[in-house]
């Protein structure tokens, strides 16, 4: 059955990427959809016979790497983790792959949509079931391939070429960490398998080796090695260029790759690693500040955005560092937690944004929308719905996620737990303002649309809103139904293991029991949220406008989302090119090449030019001076030799 | 002696060189014969594939001694022909006699012009490069090794591009000069140790003394054909001017004979002077990864990008192998036989599109996609396993190592990982221009998708690099017991001559040049 999870969705891929022109659109659209639906199906019934009956597998397919003492095999390994994501990946992509039917049904490639979707449901899989270090690479890899070839999926949009190649580029510059850290592992444990390395990291708490010339902890640089490519892959703070601009692909895609699934492998790769993380406070400070830091820093960017692609792509990374600093501060269940409601409410809004690109003919800019609930209700209310839940609105799943970590936060001991709970409350604020702000002008108030557009505006088709209606069922019920098992009192047998905490780290039970006004606290800032951008966008729409004015720079400062693509572009991509250029005309054309053989050949023809004109070119030289090798060869073995 | 065993490696040799005679005996003269001459060779390379195989089946992975050995008498008794495979060489025959089928297929129409003398040097290349696989004499090594550059060099000279001259030019100077050390090291050797049988000198104690300046000596030859930095400069131009077949062949083996050195000779014959020059190699290696990743990075011609990132590629292979544990030389291995064929099958990509186009010229393609779909798609896939993607034979051969050489020195692991960084770059970067974009020149709007030929020839080079990037094990498997063996050969010399007081590592340099 595990087996059939994880290679439904690439016998799906293979059939529809290799025979999609034989068996036509229709056909592919079914085959894919179709084994996807089977997967999520029993994936629900692992659900519950691995989580919440605790029947944890692991499922040998094939040996792959094995080298001396590294070995790595082609395994499942199936425990409550790994169980939550499946639901969630196949869950959303099942639904992903039937709204896409209706969403790309103008698309003269859906096949090849069809088949990357698959595939990269396929390498997902393999990151969530990865029993060891290198096909959890494997996945991470293979999703991030998924991702460069579904952004650039529309190839003859420069910036969709750009940015395909951007996110595929940043990515390695986390997978540069994650080799590393790989690599550190089988240095110091001597071997890349899971249950080796949660075996040998206790020992190892305290230890030193020499890297790069100092002599460092192990388990932090292991910790932080492996967080590199975690922030890479969730698009951290510092790392995080590449998912604004990975909404060129399409809405379809954004929803399932760059919000609920492959964005979250980073927190999942942490809450894996938690053995290793719980041993290194400094690299889990370190993930704290990083998540809190990325909480705040994309939900000032997200304030500002006028595309509505943009604003949720921000509000996704920002929900990242939400669950990373859960992470730091030692609630990974919490972290977990709200990967898993956030799948839900983030790939609803995303779709739903998607269903009002798709009624405006493409249009993305919510400057030219407007007042569009009277047109597309139901869309309008699943947006709500997602809104509610993202902000955190009582008892929507949201609300049980984000106050989990926000509470958390508060009561962690780490070092770095004031940090964060002071820019996840402030976060939490933003978050509610863009959200309502993104509600507002794009439903409510004055149309800005052209006649033309409103004209076509029309609700989606069943095929679009059913995913829809499923997403938002688990946008409201998701926190209810699991937060008990996640969190709650059954955090422990729901768990069964998987997570570790040091000794010491009480976070779970302490969460808990935290002062009334903490618990108020993100209550507090999603109602101050909602009223503020209810005066701006509703009462006084003239406001933003005039603020905008009077403080520029700071606008423009947050517009430009703080101007990183600019700096990454003067300080790496220039550079590069630069040297690039130099290397080759000046070190390989002028050094190289002008001291070795052109100037030797230059001399070279100077003398022959006076002495033979060799007609046959240079080989006969070459011929030559190889029978006079040989000659001397033998002449030394027959008289050397009888000497 | 043949351990009266059929000589099978003696026949998967020369079985192209008599198919070269054969093909001889042809009358050369209309349209007719050219197409005679052309399934000729197709057959007699694929003979040979296939007989090799018999190879691979006989061959026992469970020991590390030479296996069908062949030897008799030649030049009076000092030389022997002395033919054999182990774990390390047994593949790179198999990988020649793989590529070269492919190679005549994709020279099917493209080569018009004195096409009987185009695949006369095909085939007698074939025999040098087993040749040298299989050699197990010094001298006969040697024969090979050079011999194998005469039909290289004609291949450039006679069938290249515009500016074949100047690159067989370079091509000579370079490997002229490696090779004069060579002879002269094996001289030398010869001296020493009383004869030039491979076996009997892997044995042989070298003074350590000595070593050094034999070490150099090859390390001349093979660096030059590697390419390592700085010595690489002649691969780019040698790259560019020669027909797509020569590239493969360019690519795919003559390059692994530097490798295949290193492993043959250098390390087990000189293990004292390899331990006191691997720092420099190891410079030499990082300085390739990035240098000539970042100059990849600018080129406007898509054979030299890809000739570029081969000498990348070739960094990663000799770091692993001076790592000297099992992950860096099986590493370095399966990065020489994986970049065999992912090269080898890049080059074939770019081969389609001249035939079609007749440049190479990054800014004269864009938008292929729309007109060449099943292009795309190998070419993606060979992308992506030059970039070492998990999932094809790229990245085994990469991520092996990265971790091998981390075992040894962490800075020179890190600075290589960069590598993987700028690959991304470089690669995928190619791959918009050329595959992506707009369809906006009219001279490409009419342009066809794969043929059934060409179809035919990328179709085994896509099958084997996602079957050994799944299931690298048959290879593995192969290599395991030999380079163990190497790597515990070496590590004993070390502990002998430290325990003899030697001190090992780069301090020794100091007491070299102050001894000397």
């Amino acid at each position: 059955m595990y087996s059939a999870i994880v290679f439904l969705p690439l016998i799906g891929c293979l059939i529809a990427g290799l025979f999609g022109r034989q068996i036509g659109v229709k056909a592919s659209q079914v085959i894919t959809s179709g084994l996807l639906v089977i997967s999520a199906i029993l994936s629900w019934v692992a659900f519950v016979s691995v989580a919440l009956q605790g029947n944890a597998e692991t499922v040998q397919v094939l040996s792959w790497i094995d080298s001396g003492a590294l070995e790595a095999d082609w395994r499942l390994r199936i425990d409550t983790l790994t169980a939550v994501m499946l639901v969630v990946v196949t869950s959303v992509s099942s639904l992903v792959h039937i709204y896409s039917v209706g969403y790309m049904s103008h698309d003269p490639h859906q096949p090849r949509f069809f088949a990357y979707l698959s595939l990269f449901t396929f390498a997902m899989l393999m990151l969530v079931t990865a029993d060891n270090l290198i096909q959890l690479f494997f996945g991470w890899e293979g999703v991030g391939l998924a991702s460069y070839l579904l952004i650039g999926f529309w190839y003859k949009r420069p910036s969709a070429n750009a940015a395909a190649i951007k996110a595929f580029v940043v990515n390695r510059v986390g997978d540069f960490g994650l080799l590393l850290g790989i690599s550190t592992v089988f240095l110091m444990v001597g071997s890349v398998e899971f249950d080796a390395i949660f075996a040998a990291i206790p020992d190892m708490a305290g230890d030193t080796f020499r890297f790069l010339g100092y002599d460092v902890p192990v388990v932090t640089t292991i910790a932080l090695l492996l967080f590199m490519g975690a922030m890479g892959k969730s698009a951290q703070f510092l790392l995080h260029t590449w998912l604004p601009d990975a909404m060129e692909g399409p809405t379809p895609v954004s929803a399932l790759i760059h919000a609920a699934t492959m964005v979250t492998a980073g927190v999942f790769l942490v809450c894996r690693m938690s053995p290793v993380f719980e041993y290194s406070p400094d690299a889990l400070a370190f993930v704290t500040v990083v998540g809190a830091t990325t909480a705040f820093f994309a939900a000032t960017v997200g304030l500002v955005q006028n595309d509505i692609k943009r604003v949720i792509a921000y509000s996704t990374c920002s929900q990242l560092g939400y669950m990373f600093a859960a992470a730091g501060i030692g609630a990974y269940e919490a972290a977990m937690f709200h990967l898993f409601t956030h799948a839900f409410f983030k790939a609803l809004l995303f779709l739903g944004s998607g269903s009002v690109i798709h009624a405006m003919s493409d249009e993305q800019d919510m400057r030219k929308m407007g007042g569009l609930y009277k047109l597309i209700p139901l869309t309008y209310f699943m947006m709500i719905i997602g809104t509610l839940a993202l902000t955190g609105f009582p008892f929507t799943a949201g609300y049980f996620s984000k106050d989990a970590i926000i509470e958390a936060a508060y009561a962690s001991h780490s070092s770095a737990h004031m940090y964060a709970f002071t820019l996840l409350v402030v976060a939490a604020l933003f978050t509610s303002f863009y959200s309502w702000r993104l509600i507002f002008m794009t439903f409510h108030g004055k149309s800005r649309a052209s006649n033309e557009v409103l004209s076509h505006v029309h609700e989606s088709p069943a095929v679009m809103w059913v995913p829809l209606a499923i997403l938002a069922a688990g946008a409201i019920f998701a926190g209810m139904m699991f937060s008990n098992f996640f969190v709650g009192d059954a955090y422990l047998n729901f768990w069964a293991g998987t997570i570790s905490h040091a000794s010491g780290n009480e976070v779970m039970e302490h969460f808990h029991h935290v002062p009334g006004w903490v618990v108020w606290s993100p209550f507090a800032a999603m109602v101050l949220g909602f009223a503020v951008s209810w005066y701006f966008y509703i009462r006084r729409p003239d406001l933003p406008k005039e603020l905008a004015q009077t403080h520029e720079p700071l606008y423009k400062f947050l517009l430009n989302k703080w101007y990183f693509d600019e700096l990454y572009d003067f300080i790496f991509v220039r550079p590069a090119f630069f040297l690039g250029r130099t290397l080759w005309k000046q070190g390989d054309g002028r050094i190289i090449d002008g001291m070795g053989p052109d100037g030797i050949a230059a001399r070279v023809s100077d003398i022959t030019r006076g002495v033979v004109r060799v007609q046959s070119g240079y080989l006969y030289h070459y011929a030559f001076a190889m029978l006079l090798g040989v000659a001397a060869l033998i002449t030394y073995f027959m008289f050397g030799g009888a000497l | 002696m043949l351990d009266g065993q059929f000589p099978i490696l003696s026949l998967v040799t020369f079985l192209p060189l008599l198919g070269a005679l054969l093909i001889l005996l042809v009358p050369s003269r209309a349209e007719v014969s050219d197409q005679n001459v052309r399934w000729a060779a197709l057959w007699v390379t694929c003979g040979t594939f296939l007989v090799s195989l018999i190879i691979w089946v006989r061959f026992d992975p469970s020991t590390a001694d030479f296996q069908m050995v062949e030897q008799a008498e030649w030049l009076g008794g000092a030389v022997t022909y002395h033919m054999g495979v182990d774990g390390i060489s047994m593949l790179f025959v198999i990988l020649t006699t793989f590529l070269m089928p492919l190679c005549i297929l994709a020279s099917w129409e493209s080569i018009q012009h004195r096409v009987k003398e185009y695949m006369i040097a095909f085939l007698v290349l074939e025999t040098l490069m087993i040749g040298v696989f299989c050699a197990l004499d010094l001298v006969l090594f040697y024969l090979f090794f050079e011999a194998g550059l005469i039909p290289m060099f004609l291949i450039i000279g006679v069938w290249g591009g515009a500016r074949r001259v100047y690159a067989s030019f370079k091509f000579f100077l370079y490997t002229f000069a490696g090779s004069v050390l060579m002879l002269l090291a094996i001289m030398a050797m010869y001296w020493q140790a009383g004869t030039t049988d491979i076996p009997t000198l892997l044995a042989y104690d070298f003074p350590y003394g000595m070593q050094y300046w034999l070490w150099l000596a090859f390390f001349a030859s093979f660096a030059v054909k590697m390419p390592m930095w700085p010595v690489h400069t002649w691969l780019p131009d040698a790259h560019v001017e020669a027909p797509t077949a020569g590239s493969v062949i360019l690519a795919g083996i003559l390059l692994k004979m530097g490798g295949y050195g290193f492993l043959r000779f250098s390390l087990p014959m000189f293990p004292i002077a390899s331990d006191l020059f691997a720092p420099l190699v190891f410079t030499l290696s990082i300085i390739a990864i990035v240098y000539t990743s970042l100059v990849a990075l600018v080129q406007e011609d898509i054979k030299k990008l890809i000739a570029y990132s081969s000498v990348a590629h070739m960094g990663f292979v000799t770091m692993g192998i001076f790592a000297m544990n099992e992950q860096g030389v099986q590493g370095g291995i399966f990065q020489m036989l994986s970049h065999g064929w992912v090269s080898g099958a890049l080059f074939l990509c770019v081969g389609v599109i001249y035939d079609r186009m007749h440049t190479r010229e990054i800014a004269a393609y864009g938008g292929l996609v729309q007109r060449m779909p099943l292009y795309a798609f190998a070419f993606m896939l060979f992308t992506m396993a030059n970039v070492g993607l998990p999932g094809t034979s790229g990245f085994v051969g990469e991520f092996l190592t990265i971790v091998g050489t981390f075992q040894v020195d962490t800075r020179v692991a890190s600075v290589a990982a960069l590598g993987v960084i700028l690959a991304a770059c470089y690669a995928l970067f190619l791959y918009r221009r050329v595959i992506f974009g707009e369809l906006e020149k009219e001279t490409l709007k009419n342009i066809m998708d794969l043929n059934r030929r060409e179809v035919l020839t990328l179709a085994p080079l896509v099958v084997t690099t996602i079957f050994f990037g799944v299931y690298p094990a048959p290879i593995m498997d192969v290599t395991a017991v030999s380079v163990e063996n190497l790597i515990a050969g070496y590590e004993e010399a070390l502990e002998t001559f430290t325990a003899a007081g030697g001190t090992t590592g780069f301090t020794n340099l100091a007491g070299l040049l102050g001894g000397q």
